[in-house]
């Protein structure tokens, strides 16, 4: 079946059975390798994407469900890589082997759109789906701050 | 082959993963020399199973540009090492950072030397040899612009990438030289900065050299290797080690759209090494396609004689076991007249489980095996293994294997074992040689895998009647690694033992170590930090519970016990591996450790009065050459609900060449153990793992994870000193700290991990 998604601003379609994943779509079908699996059960956040500026977990989530909405992937957030959470991911080597840091960008930048200068408990609550293996929580709270506050201090 | 009752002369030169290369399958004696055949014997990067290369012209390139091009021949899994590698050269090469670029060697150790990724030691076994190849680097450009303005040598200067003649205000840029510099003979001889002079090493403020691929999603990890014509697979694995396929029906599978084809791999028989698990493989044009199809397989599994391994029997068979004597691995002094004579006996024992590595990346290779050759793209930390086993398994002359290493999404011990890689390869080649991604789901990571050890430890302490410990006796029972490479290897290997058992670097007059025997009925592997991992909790857990039953400041107590500074040759007190290195260079220096202690009790104000419910605990570990303190800050709620509001950890590793990374390995070390300490296990029933992915296989999350980690580096008198690991060491000590904490909080002491079962209801 033919499903079209607003990908990163512009249309693609793909033509795959409705229940496929959007992340296999995204990595297997369109070739994006950006958008990481992690255990294909919406436990980790490796898979994060934005539906309608909404964090989603792209493994959970079947393309027919993202017919005609805006998708958002890491190659899409920003142009250059200078998006204020990507700038301070980066200022603050928050990543060590950078796996999971995609999905982590990810739920970061939907979090800051929606509260712009979140508590430590409102990053517990927002970041808490996202498993970083290496352990880079501490800094990843610290870059998620250092964008509250306007970027680099 | 087996391998009964072997004859055990000393092991020699068992570096941790010496096994590695170019050893088959069930000839772990391998690393068992005769005494007649016994060689001089070579420590550090020298004593590696293809040793150090040293040569300028293969590691270091600068192009017409400018642009330096520095080869890691190491794989990079969050340590770092893309960019501290490169450091060291660009600065002994006074080369801008700015326009030093990092490529990422191919398996090959004939041309780079050992490149096993693994024991916390790429910086300690190449620091010097980056040095000197970029100090050699440096001395061939000067000489190149010196021949070419007609002035001597030693009238130039590198300077921040150019070549400099003040005399005659003449400079010329790196790249303009670079041809002239190449072709000169290499100097045998070259000399080095002084670390005054240093304008990299040790310093901070360094980006990685990977963070815009990796905050843009360029990066490219194993699983993110694409390939025209690639197919992708899934294996549907026997779930009990050891087991196989008995029957299948693979006829609903190949209704699923995208199915393109079922493939039985052969299953190796234990102990199966890097070899692969075999099952039923379904090859399909991506990877959802593939899941599917295995989910429509129909199995009828043999499973073997490990299919009775049970996690709760197990652990009353191993309580059974460390109650009794087992084989003496340290003996100094009398512990049983000691212990006789005691005015009184502390005993405890303590529990790990198994656990997993658990990558974010789960094991994924690509491989395209042609007739006679093969090529794979891979997240390795073992890239000669990958070499060797595909070779192997393929039957393929080796010099036709070529391996690529990807970045490493992860790696914590996992990635050292190849069998990932050989399964994609035998599938490629009943695909007819079409490129094929094997990916593991996270099911399959967690329940076929390789996992960390299961391990009960008993200890015993005897005191006089002035309350001075006199007597020391640890049982430690668990599978050995060893296990994977031979068959009936109950006990566990030099190694292991060299890994906080044996090398107890305590001053107490009476100290026996004994293994009892423990069977695998899993696959073992490496786990970061290792045999550490038990061998830290019940020991640094123990003396604080003694340290209390004494009513001492368990601080004070574990620097008591150290005693006085000294340095201790580690085979002086049973331990002939001591991480592969020269107990001349790397004795075990208590100074040094009671240093790191003195430096996290201030850093974390030890001895600060606390509120009802929070509570403060120590400990501290030597491993991979390194010295580790850890005080963990736990507050417990009136429902008995633990958060960790704070952990500081305090590190001598000797001199620091990235200490942000060193800083970024403490900071994960701390949250690994965390999840350790608190949340992860892996258990068996009926042969086959319990937990499948993330939900029943907890680790640390935001949420879970200490709101601060405080890292203290304990800065290095010289650059002389011998470098030690950063990578694993993080990890031992965090876990009994956090015990230690929360008996000081909840008056409960915990014995078994993960705690979170102990303190539920």
């Amino acid at each position: 079946m033919a499903f079209t998604i607003k990908l990163n601003g512009q249309d693609r379609s793909v033509d795959v059975e409705g229940d496929m994943p959007l992340l296999w779509v995204l990595r297997d079908v369109l070739g994006m390798t950006g958008t990481k699996y992690g255990c294909g059960a919406a436990l980790c956040g490796a898979c994060t994407v934005h539906i309608d500026g909404v964090a989603v977990r792209s493994c959970q989530t079947p393309v027919s469900d993202a017919e005609g909405r805006a998708v958002t992937t890491i190659e899409g957030l920003s142009r250059d890589g200078t998006h204020p959470v990507q700038v301070a991911w980066r200022e603050l080597n928050v990543a060590q082997c950078g796996y999971c840091q995609v999905g982590q960008i990810m739920s970061a930048a939907a979090l800051l759109a929606d509260n712009p200068k979140p508590s430590d408990d409102d990053i517990d609550a927002a970041m808490s789906g996202n498993i970083c293996r290496c352990g880079t929580y501490p800094r990843i709270r610290a870059a998620i701050h250092r964008v509250a506050a306007g970027g680099r201090r | 082959m087996t391998y009964h009752r072997p004859i055990r002369p000393a092991i020699r030169n068992v570096s941790r993963r010496a096994f590695l290369a170019g050893v088959s399958a069930g000839s772990f004696v391998l690393s068992v020399g005769l005494p007649a055949l016994a060689q001089e014997k070579k420590y550090a990067g020298a004593g590696m199973p293809n040793g150090l290369r040293e040569d300028v012209k293969l590691f270091v390139a600068i192009a017409e540009d400018g642009t330096v091009t520095v080869v890691c021949h190491r794989s990079e899994m969050g340590q770092g090492v893309r960019t501290s590698l490169p450091m060291v050269v660009a600065d002994e090469l006074d080369a801008d950072w700015a326009r030093v670029k990092v490529a990422q060697a191919p398996g090959d150790e004939a041309r780079y030397g050992n490149q096993d990724t693994d024991g916390s030691r790429s910086m300690r076994h190449h620091f010097m040899t980056f040095r000197r190849m970029g100090a050699t680097a440096r001395a061939m450009l000067i000489q190149a612009a010196a021949t070419s303005w007609g002035v001597p040598a030693g009238e130039v200067e590198a300077v921040n990438h150019e070549l400099v003649h003040q005399a005659s205000s003449r400079r010329i840029g790196y790249g303009a030289i670079a041809k002239a510099a190449a072709a000169l003979s290499v100097p045998a001889s070259v000399k080095l900065k002084e670390p005054a002079q240093f304008r990299y090493i040790g310093k901070e403020g360094l980006p990685s050299i990977d963070g815009m691929d990796i905050t843009t999603g360029r990066a490219g990890f194993g699983i993110d290797t694409r390939l025209d014509g690639m197919v992708y697979a899934v294996i549907a694995r026997p779930p009990v080690y050891g087991g196989k396929v008995k029957s299948f029906d693979a006829a609903e599978a190949m209704k699923v759209k995208g199915v393109l084809k079922i493939v039985s791999i052969d299953s190796t028989p234990p102990p199966s090494e890097f070899g692969p698990l075999g099952g039923i493989a379904v090859v399909a044009s991506n990877t959802w396609a593939a899941i599917k199809g295995r989910e429509a397989l129909k199995i009828t599994w043999d499973d073997g004689p490990n299919g009775a391994y049970s996690s709760d029997s197990y652990k009353a068979a191993m309580e059974a076991s460390v109650r009794k004597p087992g084989k003496v691995v340290r003996n100094q002094g009398d512990v049983d007249a000691a212990m006789a004579g005691a005015a009184r006996r502390i005993e405890a024992e303590y529990f790990v489980p198994h656990l997993a590595q658990a990558p974010m990346e789960p094991p994924a290779a690509i491989v395209r095996a042609g007739d006679n050759d093969c090529e794979a793209w891979a997240c390795t930390q073992a890239p000669q293994a990958t070499k060797t086993r595909l070779a192997k398994f393929l039957g393929v002359p080796l010099e036709k294997v070529t391996v690529h290493v990807t970045m490493l999404g992860g790696g914590f011990g996992r990635k050292s074992k190849p069998d990932f890689i050989v399964e994609a390869g035998l599938l490629s080649k009943a695909m007819n040689g079409a490129p094929v991604k094997v990916t593991w789901t996270r099911e399959d990571d967690l329940q076929n895998g390789y996992l960390h050890t299961v391990s009960m430890e008993r200890l015993e302490a005897g005191l006089d009647a002035s309350g001075k410990l006199v007597a020391w006796r640890h049982r430690s029972a668990f599978p050995s690694i060893a296990s994977i490479f031979a068959s009936n290897m109950k006990l566990p290997a030099a190694f292991e033992l060299g890994m906080g058992l044996v090398n107890l670097p305590f001053d107490i007059p009476n100290i026996r170590a004994e293994t009892p025997e423990a069977e695998a009925h899993t696959r073992i592997g490496w786990f970061r930090s290792v045999a550490n991992i038990q061998h830290a909790f019940a020991i640094q857990s123990f003396v604080t519970e003694i340290a209390q039953a004494l009513g001492k400041d368990p601080k004070d107590y574990l620097l008591k016990l150290i005693g006085p500074a000294r340095k201790i040759n580690p085979a002086s007190i049973g331990d002939a591996w001591n991480h592969g290195e020269d107990p001349a260079l790397y004795p075990i220096d208590t100074g040094r450790l009671r240093g790191v202690i003195e430096a996290v009790a201030k850093g974390a104000n030890w001895g600060r009065t606390l509120p009802k419910g929070r509570g403060l605990g120590i400990a501290a570990h030597y491993s991979f050459v390194s010295y580790i303190a850890v005080v963990a800050d736990v507050e417990a709620d009136d429902k008995g609900t633990i958060r960790i509001p704070r952990i500081d950890i305090a590190i001598d590793c000797g001199p620091q060449i990235n200490p942000e990374r060193i800083r970024a390995q403490m900071e994960g070390g701390v949250i690994m153990g965390v999840s350790n300490a608190m949340l992860s296990e892996i258990t068996f029933k009926d042969g086959r793992v319990v937990q499948s992915n993330f939900d029943g296989f907890e680790v640390a999350r935001m949420d879970s994870a200490p709101r601060e980690v405080h890292v203290h580096l304990v800065p290095a008198t010289d650059y002389t000193m011998p470098l030690g690991g950063v990578g694993e060491p993080g990890v031992p000590p965090v876990g009994p700290a956090l015990a230690n904490a929360i008996a000081a909080a909840t008056g409960k002491r915990i014995r078994q991990l993960p705690m979170r079962r102990q303190l539920a209801g």
